[in-house]
């Protein structure tokens, strides 16, 4: 695939997955809350996990684990419980479609 | 470990290969410049990071200038390491040059010394006039030395350092040159201040460096509060624990005036004579603030709208940052500067396209300080708007702080740093 394709079936996909938001851009907002840690659209600069293009499921099965506290965590577990579960999903689409 | 080079390259880092790059030109659709026309005034962690989505988000379709005085951005955040001698002031500066190259932000290296908001104008030192649709002002914190007899003039004797840059070099000069057996100490205003926990995280570093270097020292908290205003058990537990032969904290420390001459601190009810006096001066809104002709909450800080960050009684002027009188629970920090200028360019982008900004906005904040050279700690918390109250409460249940401090947490400072320079910069 070519950049320039990539990139096209990007714009769709982020499309298609916030149509049903409030605010069309619910879920771009939601994730740049994230980005102060995991770098601009999950894109990491290094020594935090990187979100973009990580799948949906991953996502948020690690981010349900953070929030029941089975997965271990320094800081994740108490910022992942500040956000809904559909807040979550919308999230997890947003870094899922980033490439 | 954390140096110059790798500042710049995690700076760097992100732009080399990614889609972003592509994305500005290629997403929307729209052509570049079309959409509006937006000043931001102010380099620091709101205005940076307002400049650059505001260009992301519109695809280019937002012209987009940046009003900054200096030429490169300095750091507060990590600045305590360059006060504790761990880090050099060169590891926490770097350029703007990638909001211009990457971006396409225009950068104007000026000072903002007016704002005209029945005009749509921003008039700078050199005389030069900005015209704009919509003023972004994250001007920050200005001090207010005349509080405190005696400080004002006197910042090169008794620093401040609580603006990263000449201050932070000149602080850690003086505690090179202070004598074994010497007296450092620090005072801090009533909050709210920037960064609440910044003052104990710096007597920590200033311990952490006299306890090797010079050990007969001792590190004295002057606090104008009653209590610790951030991570109050994990920094006790330095100041009791590894630190408990060099600080000691005392609460309830109004400073009434200071003598430069002999760096003595006079509070209410007792005179501190030290070789390395540290006096973080009360602070207000950026100055700038007051071209907006607004009324200052407790005189100092500015009311806005939260779904906009748009000042109340200035239409079209957002502001962000330190400035903003803030919610509950809502710190001066770096980390929330750069959580508002996004809720303020997606509110932007959606104001100039005739849409209504988000009705459910989110913010979160994360504040990592060092205990000592390795070993870090946090506080973090989640902010959701309601929409009856018009206003930010943190969201219950979440947020919190670290359980001990750690070296992985020591990790994850650095690489928050990184991560959040490469946000606003790169």
């Amino acid at each position: 695939m070519t950049p320039r394709i990539a990139l096209a079936a990007l714009c769709l996909t982020g499309a298609a997955t916030l149509s049903h938001a409030a605010d069309p851009h619910l879920a771009r907002n939601l994730a740049a809350t994230c980005a102060n840690c995991h770098g601009t659209d999950g894109h990491s600069a290094g020594g935090m996990e990187r979100l973009a293009g990580e799948s949906r499921d991953t996502l948020l099965r690690k981010l349900r684990e953070f929030q029941s506290g089975d997965k271990p965590a320094t800081i994740m577990h108490q910022i992942s419980k500040g956000y809904t579960d559909e807040q979550l999903e919308l999230i997890a689409d947003y870094f899922a479609a980033q490439r | 470990m954390l140096n110059r080079r790798d500042f710049l390259k995690s700076v760097g880092a992100v732009a080399a290969g990614s889609t972003l790059t592509a994305g500005l030109a290629g997403c929307t659709g729209l052509r570049a410049g079309g959409g509006g026309h937006v000043v931001v005034v102010g380099g620091g962690f709101g205005g940076a990071t307002a400049a650059k989505y505001l260009r992301m988000w519109s695809g280019g379709a937002v012209n987009v200038t940046l009003v900054e005085r200096q030429a490169s951005f300095i750091s507060c955040p990590i600045s305590n390491l360059v006060i504790g001698g761990v880090r050099r002031i060169e590891d926490i500066t770097a350029g703007y040059d990638q909001l211009r190259t990457r971006w396409g932000v225009k950068i104007v290296t000026d000072e903002a010394v007016g704002l005209d908001a029945a005009r749509r104008e921003v008039r700078l030192a050199n005389g030069d006039v900005l015209g704009y649709d919509r003023a972004v002002l994250s001007p920050g914190v200005d001090f207010l030395p005349q509080e405190v007899d005696g400080l004002a003039g006197n910042e090169e004797r008794i620093p401040h350092a609580w603006k990263a840059g000449p201050q932070t070099v000149l602080l850690r000069k003086q505690l090179e040159d202070m004598r074994d057996g010497g007296v450092y100490a620090i005072h801090i205003p009533r909050a709210p201040y920037r960064c609440p926990p910044g003052p104990y995280e710096r007597a920590c570093m200033v311990a952490h460096y006299v306890k090797s270097a010079k050990p007969r020292s001792k590190v004295l908290i002057l606090d104008a509060n009653p209590d610790i205003q951030s991570k109050k058990g994990l920094f006790m537990q330095a100041f009791t624990g590894a630190y408990k032969d060099i600080i000691e904290y005392r609460p309830n420390s109004t400073l009434v005036s200071v003598d430069a001459a002999t760096r003595t601190a006079e509070l209410d009810f007792d005179k501190v004579r030290a070789d390395v006096l540290n006096v973080i001066p009360p602070m207000r809104a950026g100055r700038l603030i007051d071209s907006l002709g607004v009324e200052l909450l407790n005189q100092r800080w500015v009311d806005v709208d939260w779904l906009s960050m748009e000042a109340k009684g200035a239409p079209n002027v957002h502001v962000l940052g330190d400035a903003v009188f803030p919610t509950a629970m809502m710190p001066k920090s770096g980390h929330m500067a750069n959580q508002h200028a996004k809720l303020a360019a997606a509110a932007i982008l959606n104001l100039l396209a005739g849409e209504a900004p988000n009705p459910q906005p989110l913010l979160m904040n994360t504040c990592y300080s060092f205990v000592d050279d390795r070993n870090g700690i946090h506080v973090a918390s989640v902010h959701r708007y309601d929409a009856d109250k018009k206003t930010f409460l943190p969201v219950e249940g979440a947020g919190g702080v670290s359980v001990a401090a750690s070296e992985a947490e020591g990790k994850f400072a650095l690489a928050w740093a990184r991560n959040i320079w490469a946000d606003m910069l790169a």
